[in-house]
């Protein structure tokens, strides 16, 4: 099989991508591990989503639905129940084997790839917990998709390690399902998840949320029996003397997503540490001519709103890249972070097609009640932007125009504290 | 008095209602309101999901139309819980008429096809 550009994964980055570049005169395919398209919108049953793109408060299946009638309403190929097993990339394609309910394995060609295919969670391997290892720990995110897709409550008493959006949610999910949650434990004095959520899913259900606090200890022979936590001092080391033992059958960790690009393990790209997902530039184009990454498998965004927003674009550049007959020679250089900037997404500009005003998107590494974010090239701030209540849970965006640019030297992003 | 957090906007102002309704700790109107509100008549959406006949969408996810009065969140979870969805829904449908007599419906925010117990036909 050969197709024009090809979608790897059918939720909120993949449906958006593929219709941004739909167009009758591109094969355009979406490939969904799944047994249907919207990806994990469909287990976030809460609501909350899609002010910035509907301009109303919908559910995740609410957002994923309009998504999914739009994109068969244009009649874009795809196929479910369908897994990507290898990419491979020769001079002018790639090359795709995939293992599906219907087309069994397979290879597709494709001039254009786009990678979509989200985040995961991190489980119990990627933390330090000492003690059994029993059932009954499991990451927010899984005991989710047991409830909210199939109906199964994993536990009765329950604990919450890490204070991320996922673990507050399920934290009052599990209260309404029946289940006694007695606690949540962030190691860091401050809780990752928004406020909101603080709010409604602990505060509403009178759940404490133990600040400067871990597991320490696990407990159980087969199943999950107790955990214990220990107040942390300001090296995360646990401190003696404040141990809290809990009853449960449960832990749920809310610690963190990644982005799930293990599929460009059989290709030549350059990786970033720090969002650990490929290295894009303003096009989202990886270091591999033709490959888009976006979405959560790019970085790990707050809101879908803004992965529909990204994906858009990827879509649209994937296109242009279709369209485009000639190779184009990269001038392209890393946008430098410096103070307490954590990341920035794209981290290259390629200033040999730097027509366009470019969209920075950023997170820090610390809290500050105001701040600037300031654009340095040639010893010379060329733009900034005052911020008010930043947090490294939130991100932050900033636009870039080309006529801000002195030159074709490098550009340095940096965080200036006003007030803590 | 009753302490809490405003949720209005991300400043996340630490509020004080005392037992006349007033606010201290806010600093905008909408801040005042809302905490005047979690006094007097503390409402929350619903989203939970209700059991169906398919075997592989074995839960429909629904929710309330409009908020419902806070107090009544897990009267609301039992009255959800002996429903059964045997047929095909549209995202949209009435699932539970004036729940509780709230006047509010519970409603589908997905749509449900049955023809996804043969899975040739998945479609979506």
């Amino acid at each position: 099989m050969k197709t024009d550009m090809l979608v790897i994964g059918g939720g909120a980055a993949g449906l958006a991508a593929a219709l941004a570049a739909a167009d009758p005169r591109y094969k355009i395919m979406v490939i969904e591990r799944e047994p249907m398209l919207g990806g994990i919108l469909n287990q976030c049953i809460h609501n909350g989503f899609g002010l910035h793109v509907f301009k109303e408060e919908l559910t995740g299946p609410e957002y994923a639905t309009r998504y999914v009638d739009a994109f068969l309403a244009k009649g874009i190929d795809y196929l479910v129940d369908t897994t990507v097993i290898d990419i491979e990339k020769t001079d002018d394609d790639f090359v795709v084997t995939v293992s599906g309910r219907e087309t069994g394995l397979k290879t597709i060609t494709s001039r254009a790839l786009i990678l979509a295919s989200g985040c995961y969670e991190r489980t119990r391997g990627s933390i330090t917990l000492t003690g059994d290892r029993p059932k009954g720990i499991m990451p927010a995110g899984s005991a989710q998709r047991y409830l909210n897709m199939d109906g199964y409550l994993v536990g009765e008493r329950v604990f919450i390690l890490g204070s991320g959006d996922i673990g507050l949610i399920m934290a009052r999910r599990m209260t309404l399902e029946g289940a006694n949650v007695l606690g949540v434990a962030e190691i860091m004095p401050y809780s990752n998840g928004l406020t909101r959520n603080i709010v409604q899913c602990l505060h509403d259900f009178d759940i404490p949320l133990y600040l400067s606090h871990t597991v320490t200890l696990i407990e159980g022979r087969q199943r999950l029996e107790a955990v214990t936590i220990q107040a942390v001092d300001d090296h995360f080391q646990p401190i003696p003397g404040t141990e809290k033992r809990f009853e449960v059958d449960t832990l749920l960790l809310s610690v963190g997503l990644i982005p799930d690009v293990t599929l460009f393990d059989s290709l030549k790209l350059t990786i970033s540490p720090v969002t650990r997902s490929a290295v894009v530039n303003q096009f989202l184009e990886t270091s591999v001519e033709g490959l888009f990454v976006c979405g959560n498998a790019l970085h790990v965004h707050d809101l879908v709103d803004y992965v529909s927003d990204e994906s858009h674009k990827a879509g649209l550049n994937a296109k242009a890249y279709l369209e485009r007959q000639d190779k184009v020679a990269r001038d392209e250089h890393a946008i430098i972070v410096a103070d307490h900037i954590r990341y920035v997404v794209p981290q290259m500009l390629d200033f040999s097609r730097l027509d366009a005003p470019v969209e920075l998107m950023f997170r820090t590494t610390r809290k500050a009640e105001q701040a600037v974010f300031k654009l340095v090239q040639d010893n010379q701030v060329i733009k900034e932007k005052k911020a008010r209540y930043v947090a490294p849970a939130e991100m932050e965006k900033m636009m870039l125009d080309p006529q801000d640019l002195t030159g074709r030297g490098p550009v340095t992003l940096y965080m200036e504290v006003v007030k803590p | 008095m009753k302490k809490m957090i405003c949720i209005v906007c991300p400043v996340g102002c630490h509020l004080a209602v005392d037992d006349n309704h007033v606010v201290q700790g806010h600093r905008c109107a909408r801040g005042e309101a809302y905490g005047i509100k979690e006094v007097t008549h503390p409402t929350r959406l619903l989203t939970t999901t209700v059991r169906t006949t398919s075997t592989l969408v074995p839960r429909l996810s629904v929710k309330t139309r409009e908020p419902i009065p806070k107090g009544l969140l897990f009267e609301a979870m039992r009255v959800i819980a002996r429903v059964e969805i045997d047929h095909p829904v549209k995202m949209g449908d009435i699932i539970i008429k004036n729940l509780l007599d709230t006047g509010v419906d519970i409603i589908a925010t997905k749509p449900l096809d049955l023809r996804y117990n043969e899975r040739k036909d998945v479609r979506r």
